[in-house]
């Protein structure tokens, strides 16, 4: 396999996805064959090897998630890949890493649901569920991408800031996204920025390793490397044993969230599209801001002020950088190939703002741009 | 027969091929591939189970090729479910009949309860499910189509890969020699649990593959078979060496065919005379990287992984193909 960098390559979104691990010095993968997410793994498989790194593929997706957070504590950049039912048996040991503030990455390429649905046709029906698939109240990332260079990129971005939260960070990409070949030239190594975690500078036995800090990320040692710390799933306290106190219990639970909204600015990305002047917005994310992009730039030439506002940053909702032009435009569409999850959350940043219009498809196909036009025209 | 240099199938040469059923289950055109040893085996399975019977048949190749729309190959009451829970979806219909039984709301006799999956779907992620309906102790029967790796996705080792085979997640090269673990035993794990029936069947034996489903569907209590399944398409086989590498399977002891009832082992195809294992993997690409030290190795873990077989059964050994020790090893 070609793995120049500098060069023109005919890359797919998954082998992307492969590359931006690799790059963000990802050295671990546990996966389980699930269409449309398997070339990520059998890249893998090819891949790490050469650099010293480990593929295991697992028994099923809960051992792969296991396998991750295991291997990420023993110091390790590590990552799964998997697509709509494997999201699901995920999903506990997802609220592990979140309770446990193990950094990971998880690639859900999202396939038509609801249970098996359509292994091979596009949907975008997770993006509720990588919010709040795990039980109980927490906070996550979801990053979104639409082109095999955002595959490449968003990777990247998915394991710095894991590492740098000490957080699970799931990427969202789709059938389309995942299969579709595009050229893509490879940056070399240094210029991206790639974020290590935090590892704690005080001697063993005053390391504290669940301790509050300024930035509310405290520093995270490699197990095995004399820090003894205990790891649970339970509420724990500052030194990680489980706790029942009240007053222990909110500020930890406290902290889990702080440490990802003080850090906003950080980790919300939107791509902006002929915004400046536009009258209506549309607001898209993965394969449909594709098609999107184009769709506002057919309906300028027909007269509209179209401008498209794509999300990079599902979650935690870039509510700051949507709001200015919910009070800007008369009206917003939201495209999404599933029954309006996202235009969901829209509405309620709008509150009344602006006109929110909904365009779903769900029958596994990509939305057209001329869907979107004709959608445009009529608002 | 002398073709194969297989002498067992005699046995069954008395045996009128015209006395089985007539009355498909499996219908034909469904999509597998050309070749598919699959497809064979379920439809001979289908055959012998008989008309009364409700399957639940986990995620996998035989799942997707019998059931696209807008047709199903299946004349059973069939239902497709996740991946890692045909088993606790049997024991739920299973459950569900005694119960209907009881209160005397079914009529007729009790339909017989299946299901299916595949080795990924048995030995991987539905292991768990399968355990617990194994040690529940319902009355059904499970089918394990074994074609060795997940071939739906495209070819994925699972761990019912033997040692070296090519999978796409298993690649060979300069660090690997493909699969680098031994297939796992799940005939013994099914054992291990204290059914009553336990069966290892290949499609390239019809008539032993028949009576044993039979033997296992009218076992009260549950059972459970191991059908080995050609897959020419994950295999690099020809499409038209299907039955014989079946064959080759057992005449090498990489898959013996054998019964376990109430715990006792009995061999019901014996081998006179094993073939040496290069015979089997020869026609099959996936193992086409491996070099006569590998091989060997193979050779010699089948000859013993079959010895403890034999001790099992309580069977003479065979004549072993004999192995010569590299020259530079012995120095």
């Amino acid at each position: 396999m070609n793995t120049e960098t500098g060069q023109p390559r005919l890359l797919q979104g998954n082998e992307a996805v492969v590359e931006g691990a690799l790059y963000a010095g990802c050295r671990f993968f546990a996966g389980y064959p699930i269409t449309p997410a398997t070339e990520i793994s059998e890249a893998m498989a090819y891949r790490l090897p050469a650099v010293g790194g480990t593929f295991i593929q697992m028994e099923d997706e809960i051992a792969s998630m296991g396998a991750i957070i295991g291997a990420s504590l023993a110091g390790v950049k590590a990552m799964t890949a998997t697509s709509g039912p494997g999201f699901s048996l995920i999903q506990e040991n997802l609220g592990f890493g979140v309770m446990a503030e193990v950094p990971c990455v998880v690639v859900n390429v999202m396939r038509g649901g609801p249970s098996t649905g359509l292994p091979t046709h596009v949907s975008q029906g997770d993006v509720q569920q990588a919010r709040w698939g795990t039980h109980g109240d927490h906070p996550i990332i979801v990053l979104a991408a639409s082109t095999t260079r955002e595959c490449f990129d968003l990777t990247v971005r998915a394991f710095n800031l894991a590492e740098k939260f000490r957080t699970p960070v799931i990427l969202l990409t789709d059938e389309v996204v995942a299969h579709t070949r595009e050229k893509i030239v490879l940056p070399p190594p240094g210029e991206l920025e790639v974020a290590e975690r935090q590892e704690p500078t005080v001697p063993p036995d005053w390391y504290i390793p669940y301790a509050d800090t300024a930035s509310g990320v405290p520093p995270m040692a490699v197990f095995g490397d004399g820090y003894r710390y205990h790891v649970t799933g339970l509420v724990h306290d500052v030194r990680g044993f489980p706790t029942e106190r009240p007053d222990e219990i909110v500020p930890f639970l406290n902290r889990l969230f702080r440490k990802i909204n003080q850090h906003f600015q950080e980790i919300m990305m939107v791509k902006e599209e002929l915004t400046e002047d536009a009258a209506v917005l549309v607001i898209a994310y993965g394969s449909v801001a594709r098609s999107a992009k184009r769709a506002v730039r057919e309906a300028r030439e027909r007269g509209i002020k179209a401008g498209l506002l794509q999300l990079v940053t599902l979650w935690p909702f870039p509510r700051q950088l949507v709001e200015p032009y919910l009070m800007q435009v008369k009206a917003v569409l939201v495209p999404e190939l599933n029954m309006g999850q996202i235009s969901r959350e829209v509405k309620r940043v709008n509150q009344g703002l602006t006109r929110v219009e909904t365009l779903n498809r769900i029958d596994g196909k990509l939305m057209t741009p001329g869907e979107i036009v004709e959608r445009l025209v009529k608002l | 027969m002398d073709k194969f240099g297989y002498a067992q199938s005699q046995k069954f040469d008395t045996y009128a091929s015209r006395l089985m059923p007539r009355e498909e289950y499996f219908t034909s055109g469904h999509r597998s591939c050309q070749g598919c040893g699959e497809a064979l085996a379920v439809r001979w399975v289908c055959k012998a189970i008989g008309k009364d019977a409700i399957i639940a048949h986990a995620t996998g190749c035989m799942e997707i090729v019998s059931s696209g729309w807008p047709q199903t190959a299946w004349m059973h009451p069939w239902l497709h479910v996740a991946f890692e829970n045909a088993s606790a979806v049997a024991s739920g219909i299973e459950s569900a009949l005694k119960v209907l039984q009881r209160k005397g709301k079914l009529k007729g006799p009790m339909p017989k309860v299946v299901a299916m999956g595949g080795d990924g779907g048995t030995t991987d992620i539905g292991l768990q499910s399968l355990s617990g309906a194994l040690e529940r102790g319902h009355n059904f029967t499970y089918f394990c189509w074994d074609n060795e790796a997940y071939m739906n996705t495209g070819i994925q080792r699972s761990s019912s890969t033997p040692y070296g085979a090519m999978t796409t997640t298993s690649p060979p090269g300069k660090m690997s020699i493909g699969q680098h673990t031994q297939k796992k035993n799940m005939t013994a794990i099914a054992v291990a649990h204290g059914i009553p029936y336990v069966a290892t069947a290949s499609p390239s034996y019809l008539f032993d593959l028949f009576f044993k489903v039979r033997k296992a569907i009218e076992t009260p209590g549950p059972a459970y078979v191991h059908v080995l399944s050609v897959c020419p398409t994950g295999w690099r086989s020809a499409t038209d060496l299907s039955v014989r590498l079946g064959r080759l399977a057992v005449e090498t002891g990489v898959f013996p065919l054998f019964e376990v009832v109430n715990g006792k082992y009995r061999l019901t195809v014996e081998v006179p005379k094993l073939r040496p294992v290069n015979d089997y993997l020869k026609p099959q690409g996936r193992f086409r990287h491996l070099r006569e030290k590998e091989r060997d190795f193979i050779q010699k873990h089948t000859m013993a992984q079959y010895q403890l077989l034999l001790d099992k059964c309580g069977a003479s050994y065979p004549e072993f193909p004999v192995i010569t020790e590299p020259e530079e090893e012995k120095e």
